[in-house]
């Protein structure tokens, strides 16, 4: 294998594990804050994939004002999944949470098969985010710079937000102890709902990303990333910001990797994967970044 | 007040039984296949959801491979009461590897065989996953299930890959399945009441505690996760003869996801509330096909939408968690002195004094 | 009074008559209408009704398909088809998609004695030592040898590359035959990767493929990844040829695929240009107006499956099950939508195979070849 095949797949798995760790960022806060593993995250980003196609293609918008509606509509959307499914029961087990967090994934897959279709749509990708730029033998794809250029952008703001704002403060403290937190007179109910639109807003950003780097759009297209990006929180230490980035790209590049270093493996492609993942955990039980929790 | 009697339970439990036999004798030869189809899953279902709540209800570890021993159970029970000339025939990409494709065994064996495959196979799980705790432990044994899932895609010579094993003969009637399960909700019940059981709450409600009093919580563990990986194997292989064929597609995650949506349901760490909540489910997504079908309400033509059954499920999913926190049953079990009580001549303000 | 009492009777006889008349005929339809392949059950469901619409009726009484959804599941095929039978009444069914989901529902229709006829099902495990399964599709085999033959002697190739889903069998089936009888031909397989069902990320496979430089890339797939997969590869200046099979044969290829898709080679069931009957070009027409779609694959195998089976109900002259099977299994130069269709003994049909070809974002009738 030389230097330029192996650039090359670096470059391919990086882009595949921005996009999974753009994903798993959303995850892991609402995971931090709610101690929920909310199932229903990857279905978000088929929401917001139908929402920009319908922007672009029905309503014939410009591309950025389709984005940015798409990631305002999924943020809502997310705030409304917490204030109906999530909020009643906050004081119940947290297994009921999961439940019902099952059941909106169910809900929105559904319903988009019932209402739209399961036929598959083709994303409108525009030509700023097309073409390619060659190396030497390297191909960059334009693609790939801007899913990584997002990817940083959006990890600072959001670590930025937690680290910096009033806000973000009221977040860290929600993730040590909710009970104490809403004695000190902070509104839990409006934290958590800000949590689940920014997390919504990064489902959608990584929506948009996904469908113009893979542009079939589908009902179920939010399972696999979803899993994957669950995965990726969970590698990186679930409820670390930074560490869900870093599972992401470990799962990217593992999952280019292993295929190119070895085709013949790569039907057991998933299964090495989840190895690795599984061997990660046994030797860090708490993944990569993470602390140990309060139980 | 009726107070609790364990003769008179004992007596009221075995007659409770009988009847359930004559229901069943009565429906084998009064009711129609689709029924009788629907008790026979419901009965595996029960197996599963019982078993499924040993580990995950009564030991509280938070195991999400239950696909995989449903899977391994399967294809142990499918491969050895297949016969050779079946195998021979559908084995198109690949012939079986020797001793397998010569071996047939009886059904009762095969579904032995199939409890202790992947009671075995528990055991060695065990040892590794066991070393992380919570969402962490959920997301390994995850990965458990998406790899044995990918090895039956992968060893074709064995497994027959993507195109699954076929032509099974359909040993499971409701006999079988019934019979199992009762016995699997006996020895669940037995065990739980045993000083195990006990071992198992108290690592559920504290593992440090409970290891500080004396108990080796990681065998304690071990034990729950290898008797429910048992009882899902022979599940498995009730299912594959029901069914009479399997593929690995049969067992992705949505299975383990409709097995934890059906013991959270019924009250999770509840054995009553997994087999009520298994046959309100296997039952409900049946009869929800009714939405389906176009019908005539208040004079309204209403043709059916495809899917719509499955949009209703996941409505009455979130509402009755939303309602019904804690499921059906919450933590309690069945009692005949609360049944009594209910029914009986007491007087409700009278019961609800006690 | 005798005029009263006969005209009377002739009456009652006449609405009696009637009644009976219009008595429908139950046909079950089994689709995956939910779960991972409800796209495949919503285009059959579309065939179905579309093909309905054309031939109402049968015997003189009208048709009513009844419904029932499989989940793309194992489990909930079973309980469908039982269900069509005991409390639908069916007296044949049509479907499922999916070979898996047919041999899980057939098991049952083979002991009720009920015809079920599958549209797409092409694993040929389906109808082994079944008296009562039938299919309109080619099998696996077949195909994968067409295939094989169309790279070697139609694209000259020496050697191949092939990429599939390793979760699917009919990926696995057209892949193992394709290599049998390219191997056998003096050909040679340089590269075999896999995947699994909702990857979308091909980009690794592919660079491998492009390292090796093969003539042909065969790529027995469905259509979704197909079309991602020509993206992806046009995109790392992959040029082979890419071959496909009838999964492909749907107006998402071109949509989703656009200009990196042309020159996609695939065998199929038809071709639009070829169909020939009135009553096809009706279908053809009518499901144009009603789906606002071009014709897939998917669609026409449902439809093939409805017609075929009005054709037996009216053949048999009666709606029992047993000469409703016993008339299916006559059938010989069946004209369909994919063609002429004689079924065997054994549930296989036996029908001619289309090339096709992608070309200015249209398929482009190639050759026949029987297999």
């Amino acid at each position: 294998m030389d230097i330029g095949f192996a650039t090359q797949q670096i470059i391919y798995g990086l882009t595949v594990g921005c996009l999974y760790g753009l994903l798993a960022i959303g995850y892991t806060m609402v995971y931090g804050v709610l101690r929920l593993i909310n199932f229903a995250h990857g279905d978000l980003l088929m929401v917001s994939a139908y929402v920009a196609f319908f922007g672009i293609v029905i309503f014939s918008f410009p591309w950025p004002l389709a984005f940015a509606g798409a990631a305002l509509i999924t943020g809502f959307i997310g705030i409304l999944i917490d204030r109906g499914a999530y909020k009643p029961i906050r004081k119940s087990p947290r297994i009921s949470a999961l439940i019902t967090a099952i059941g909106v994934s169910f809900l929105l897959e559904n319903l988009a098969l019932v209402i739209i279709g399961g036929r598959p749509k083709p994303f409108p990708i525009p030509m700023l985010f097309e073409g390619s730029l060659s190396v030497g033998q390297v191909k960059l794809p334009i693609l790939s710079i801007w899913v990584l250029a997002v990817t940083t952008v959006l990890l600072m703001i959001v670590l930025a937000i937690i680290n910096k704002t009033r806000i973000g403060m009221a977040m860290r403290a929600l993730s040590r102890d909710m009970e104490t937190v809403s004695l000190m007179g902070i509104d839990v109910n409006r934290v958590i709902s800000f949590t689940f639109a920014l997390g919504s807003m990064l489902a959608a950003f990584g929506g948009v990303m996904w469908c113009m780097k893979y542009p079939a759009i589908e009902p179920f297209m939010g399972v696999i990333p979803g899993l994957k990006a669950f995965v990726a929180a969970v590698l990186g230490g679930i409820g670390n910001v930074t560490g869900a980035a870093i599972g992401g790209l470990i799962l990217g590049l593992a999952e280019v990797l292993i295929v190119a270093v070895q085709p013949d493996w790569s039907g057991y492609r998933d299964a090495i994967a989840f190895c690795i993942m599984i061997f990660i955990l046994l030797t860090r039980p708490t993944g990569i970044m993470g602390q140990k929790l309060p139980d | 007040m009726v107070k609790e009697n364990p003769t008179r339970d004992k007596l009221l439990t075995y007659m409770a039984v009988a009847a359930l036999l004559i229901f069943l004798w009565y429906a084998e030869s009064h009711f129609s296949q689709y029924s009788l189809r629907i008790i026979n899953n419901i009965g595996i279902f029960i197996v599963l959801a019982v078993s499924y709540n040993l580990i995950n209800g009564i030991a509280g570890q938070f195991s999400l491979g239950t696909n995989a021993f449903l899977a391994v159970g399967a294809y142990t029970s499918a491969i050895f009461t297949l016969s050779p000339e079946e195998k021979i025939r559908s084995f198109i990409i690949e012939p079986m590897i020797w001793p397998l494709s010569e071996i047939s065994l009886s059904f009762p064996l095969s579904l032995l065989l199939a409890g202790v495959v992947t009671a075995l196979i528990a055991l060695l799980v065990a040892l590794p996953v066991f070393r992380v705790r919570g969402d962490y432990l959920a997301i390994v044994t995850l990965g458990f299930g998406e790899v044995v899932q990918v090895v039956a895609n992968n060893v074709v010579s064995v497994t027959n890959g993507p195109l699954g094993i076929k032509g099974l003969a359909p040993h499971t009637n409701i006999w079988w399945s019934w019979g199992i399960c009762i016995f699997t909700v006996y020895c669940v019940v037995r065990l739980i009441n045993s000083s195990y059981g006990r071992a198992m709450k108290a690592v559920r409600e504290d593992e440090t505690a409970a290891e500080a009093m004396g108990i080796n919580a990681f065998r304690i563990k071990t034990l729950a996760f290898t008797c429910s990986a048992f009882f899902q194997g022979v599940a498995g292989g009730l299912l594959a003869h029901l069914i009479t064929t399997i593929s690995p597609s049969l067992f992705t995650f949505m299975l383990t996801f409709n097995l934890l949506i059906i013991i959270v349901i019924g009250g999770l760490g509840s054995t009553t509330g997994a087999v009520l909540s298994a046959i309100l489910i296997t039952w409900g997504s049946e009869a929800l096909r009714i939405v389906e079908e176009p019908f005539t309400f208040f004079g309204y033509d209403y043709s059916g939408i495809p899917g719509m059954r499955m949009v209703l499920f996941s409505i009455i999913l979130i509402l009755v968690m939303l309602f019904a926190r804690r499921g059906i049953m919450g933590r309690n079990e069945f009692k005949w002195s609360v049944l009594l009580n209910r029914f009986g001549r007491q007087s409700k303000s009278e019961a609800r004094t006690s | 009074m005798v005029r009263i009492v006969s005209f009377s009777l002739t009456l009652l006889a006449l609405m009696f008559s009637l009644a009976s008349a219009s008595d429908p005929i139950n046909v079950g339809a089994l689709l995956p209408m939910t779960g991972s392949v409800a796209a495949f059950g919503q285009m059959g469901w579309d065939g179905f009704q579309t093909a309905r619409k054309i031939q109402p009726q049968a015997l003189g009484r009208p048709v009513e398909l009844k419904l029932s959804d499989t989940k793309s599941d194992k489990v909930d095929s079973a309980n469908a088809m039982s269900r069509l039978i005991e409390r639908e009444k069916v007296v044949a069914v049509l479907g499922e998609m999916i070979s898996g989901d047919t041999i899980a529902a057939s098991d049952y229709s083979e002991r009720a004695k009920i015809p079920m006829i599958s549209p797409t099902a092409t694993n040929p495990i389906v109808t082994q030592g079944k008296k009562f399964v039938f299919r309109v599709c080619f099998i696996d085999p077949e195909q994968g040898r067409v295939g094989a033959r169309l790279a070697i002697d139609n694209l000259k190739a020496k050697t191949a590359a092939i990429i599939y889903d390793i979760s699917q069998d009919y990926c696995v089936g057209l892949k193992t035959f394709f290599q049998r009888e390219f191997t056998q031909s003096g050909g040679k397989i340089v590269s075999e990767t896999m995947f699994k069902t909702g990857d979308r990320d091909f980009t690794p496979q592919l660079s491998r493929i492009k390292s090796l430089n093969p003539d042909v890339i065969y790529a027995p797939i469905y259509y979704t990844e197909c079309a991602l997969i020509a993206k992806q590869a046009r995109e790392m200046g992959l040029t082979a040829p890419i071959l496909a099979g009838d999964g492909v044969q749907a107006p998402e290829l071109m949509q989703l695929g656009g200009k990196d898709v042309e020159g996609l080679y695939f065998t199929a069931h038809f071709h639009e240009d070829m169909v020939e009957t009135p009553i096809a070009k009706k279908f053809l027409e009518l499901f144009r107006k009603e789906t606002g779609k071009e014709l897939d694959s998917y669609s026409a195998q449902a439809a093939d499956a409805y017609f075929l089976l009005i054709d037996a109900i009216n053949r048999a002259g009666s709606a029992d099950p047993q000469k409703i099977r016993d008339a299916i299994v006559e059938t010989k130069d069946f004209n369909g939508v994919t063609g002429k269709i004689t079924m065997k003994p054994d549930g296989n049909a036996i029908k001619a195979m289309v090339v096709n070809k992608v070309k200015d974002g249209k398929f482009a009738y190639v050759t026949t070849i029987m297999p």
